[in-house]
């Protein structure tokens, strides 16, 4: 801990490495980074949670281990040893899923084992880790988890509310509600990213109009 | 156990199960190099030859750690596997056709991070496909990639003369796009039957 | 960690005077080298302590199943087909293709065989377990392990009660020779389901019920003849079973 409050110093506080993957740098609605899982494992909330979960865990651990050891690896093998530690806590993350539950397992398939070539984790461990302290690093690995295994349950949510009318396993409506089945299919996955794609658009778009309204605003209340 | 005909997985890899429509496997190049025709077809092209290559050795590899034992080194030697691969066929082709290294420029290195290869190799392990199965499911998914990106990108070419609401621009219209592609492919199921 | 405070920015600095990448060579050697086998313990560690946990989650899946599609079974073994019959065996000895599970009920007696196959289906390979008993010369009951057939459509061949109703006694009598079957399992239209070697197919899941039969036909023809000439292997004391007389008077049934 002590070390990040010696770094704080000289950057952005700690809370804002945590908030900053949550929203304003989100990985998938913002960065469109990791997209394969979050359309791949994203048919049912519960997929969503354990893939998001998944990810969080080898994040904040190739995170971790990268901050420790950024002074021990040369330049040149670098993106070697990282992708090197990836894969040993994604083999350890497929593993330890396979052992609490083996339907969970089936659910994401070989997902699992692609969390390796999700580039956030790589894109974390070289811009950020790479290069700050080990608590700010896990800060940065748990915002950016947090706020992928988000985007992930805002996808998985939707998809299995209208694809199935269940959330979670739980049925939500009469027996009357005809699912729409193309929602858990691949097309489902493809249209409802783009719909919170256009929702985030939008907001940031009207965002912008507000701050320039208002900048209009004061500077005719100025003048 | 699996008798799985030739023609079948590779239709099977191609159409049915499409490695970007149906499976969601390399999404990113998927979305990022599918603004221009050319690009698009010398991407998948690219894809295609290391998808070959990666899938040879990774049947290798696989027959080597089921003899020797050690099933969890699996997802490491096949990520340095197709690491090497691709610094392997970077190397050769500068060697060769520099002309044709230049005009792939910066998309060979990418390669490494798409998940569609990973994939590849995991998958056919996981179907057991013998040798010869493993080469046709390769070509399939190459084909099948090269094919969606090649279509994404002759639509996004003619969308560039459309006039789209500003909101609608960019990921999010290349996704609704996707999506109408992955309804088109799923006319091609049943067809391995 | 007492060196953390240094400027984040001089970190890179080392290495930038070295010409084209070669610099020292030693402590690459000593990060990849050092890196690997920590990695390497790491997971021989974790596979190690999750293996006997994940083994037990496979067997008791399997088992599951193999109750499901023989219901009157209270435990089961798994055997392996060496050629030219069936032995037991342990765990992963026998390959995929070549295992067979044999149910006993509570007394000890076999009540009839799991057996795994696969095929095309609508989407993807379909995985499918069926369970014969021999005494009837019928299927007696199917699970489907693992398919991608589309939801809502084709993924009735697993929920669909009158489809799987047909498999509850479904005809696979042995011809004369005792080499084939007497009559091929066929699909018909639902409904239309007059013998009992007959299936009813499902009303929009056309090509997956039929994928389903087909992969039946193609199994049983092989298998049922192949496990009623060994069936006498698969005798409770064989087994390791608490085997009393019964296994005598079994094997002179066939």
């Amino acid at each position: 801990m002590s070390d990040t409050h010696l770094v704080d110093a000289a950057g952005p506080s700690s809370t804002d490495e945590f908030v900053k993957g949550l929203w304003r740098e989100n990985p998938v609605f913002v960065q469109a980074l990791g997209m394969c899982p979050v359309l791949a494992v994203s048919n049912t909330a519960l997929n969503a949670l354990a893939m998001g979960l998944a990810t969080l865990f080898v994040l904040v651990m190739s995170n971790t281990v990268v901050s420790l050891l950024r002074r021990f690896i040369p330049k040149q093998v670098r993106i070697a040893t990282y992708i090197l530690v990836i894969a040993t806590f994604v083999t350890i993350v497929d593993y330890a899923i396979q052992a609490i539950s083996l339907e969970m397992y089936r659910a994401l398939g070989a997902f699992i084992s692609l969390i390796v070539v999700n580039c956030l984790i790589l894109g974390r461990a070289e811009s950020f880790a790479s290069k700050n302290g080990v608590g700010r690093s896990i800060l940065d690995g748990l915002g950016m988890g947090i706020g992928f295994t988000v985007a992930l349950l805002a996808l998985g949510a939707v998809r299995e509310i209208f694809g199935a009318g269940s959330l979670f396993g739980v049925q939500l409506f009469h027996d009357a509600f005809q699912p729409w089945v193309m929602m858990i299919l691949p097309s489902g996955g493809f249209f409802t990213l783009a719909g919170w794609l256009l929702l985030f658009n939008w907001l940031r778009a009207r965002a912008e109009t507000l701050n320039s309204a208002k900048l209009a605003d004061a500077l005719e209340a100025t003048s | 156990m699996t008798q799985e005909p030739l023609w079948s997985v590779f239709v099977g890899a191609s159409l049915i199960n499409n490695f970007v429509l149906a499976y969601f496997l390399g999404i990113c190049p998927f979305l990022g190099v599918s603004g221009k025709l050319e690009t698009a077809s010398r991407m998948g092209g690219a894809v295609t030859f290391v998808m070959l290559v990666s899938s040879t050795c990774a049947y290798g590899i696989n027959v080597l750690l089921i003899a020797i034992d050690a099933p969890y080194l699996r997802l490491i030697s096949f990520i340095a596997v197709i690491a090497s691969t691709v610094q392997l066929v970077e190397m050769f082709i500068k060697k060769v056709s520099p002309a044709l290294f230049r005009s792939l420029g910066i998309f060979l290195p990418l390669i490494t991070t798409n998940c569609a290869i990973l994939g590849l190799t995991l998958f056919q392990t996981n179907k057991g496909y013998g040798f010869v199965q493993c080469l046709a499911y390769a070509l399939g998914a190459g084909v099948g990639f090269t094919l969606a990106l090649v279509l994404m990108a002759g639509l996004r070419e003619k969308l560039e003369l459309a006039s789209t609401p500003d909101v609608v621009r960019g990921t999010a219209l290349t996704l609704v796009i996707a999506g109408l592609l992955s309804i088109t492919f799923m006319g091609f199921a049943g067809l391995g039957g | 960690m007492s060196a953390a405070p240094v400027t984040p920015a001089a970190a890179p600095v080392p290495t930038a005077p070295v010409p084209s990448g070669i610099g020292p060579i030693w402590p690459m050697y000593r990060a990849m080298v050092g890196i690997g086998v920590l990695c390497g313990l790491a997971i021989v560690t974790v596979f190690e302590a999750t293996r006997p946990v994940i083994r037990r989650n496979q067997a008791a899946a399997l088992e599951r199943a193999v109750f499901q599609v023989l219901p009157e079974a209270a435990s089961s073994v798994t055997f392996g087909y060496a050629g030219d019959g069936f032995e037991i065996a342990d765990g992963e000895d026998a390959a995929d293709g070549e295992r067979v599970w044999a149910g006993y009920d509570a007394d000890g007696r076999l009540v009839g065989l799991a057996i795994e196959t696969s095929g095309m289906g609508y989407q993807d390979t379909i995985r499918l377990l069926y369970g014969y008993a021999p005494e009837r010369d019928a299927v007696v009951g199917i699970r489907v392990l693992e398919s991608k057939e589309t939801p809502g459509l084709g993924d009735k061949i697993e929920t669909d009660p009158g489809f799987l109703r047909n498999f509850e006694l479904l005809d696979v009598a042995l011809a004369a020779d005792g080499a084939s079957l007497a009559r091929s399992i066929e699909v018909v239209k639902p409904g239309a389901k007059t013998e009992p070697w007959q299936i009813d197919g499902i009303t929009g899941a056309t090509i997956s019920s039929v994928a389903i039969v087909d992969m039946l036909r193609r199994s049983t023809k092989v298998w049922i003849p192949r496990l009623s000439r060994h069936l006498d292997d698969f005798a409770p004391a064989r087994a390791g079973e608490a085997a009393t007389g019964a296994s005598g008077s079994e094997a002179e049934d066939v």
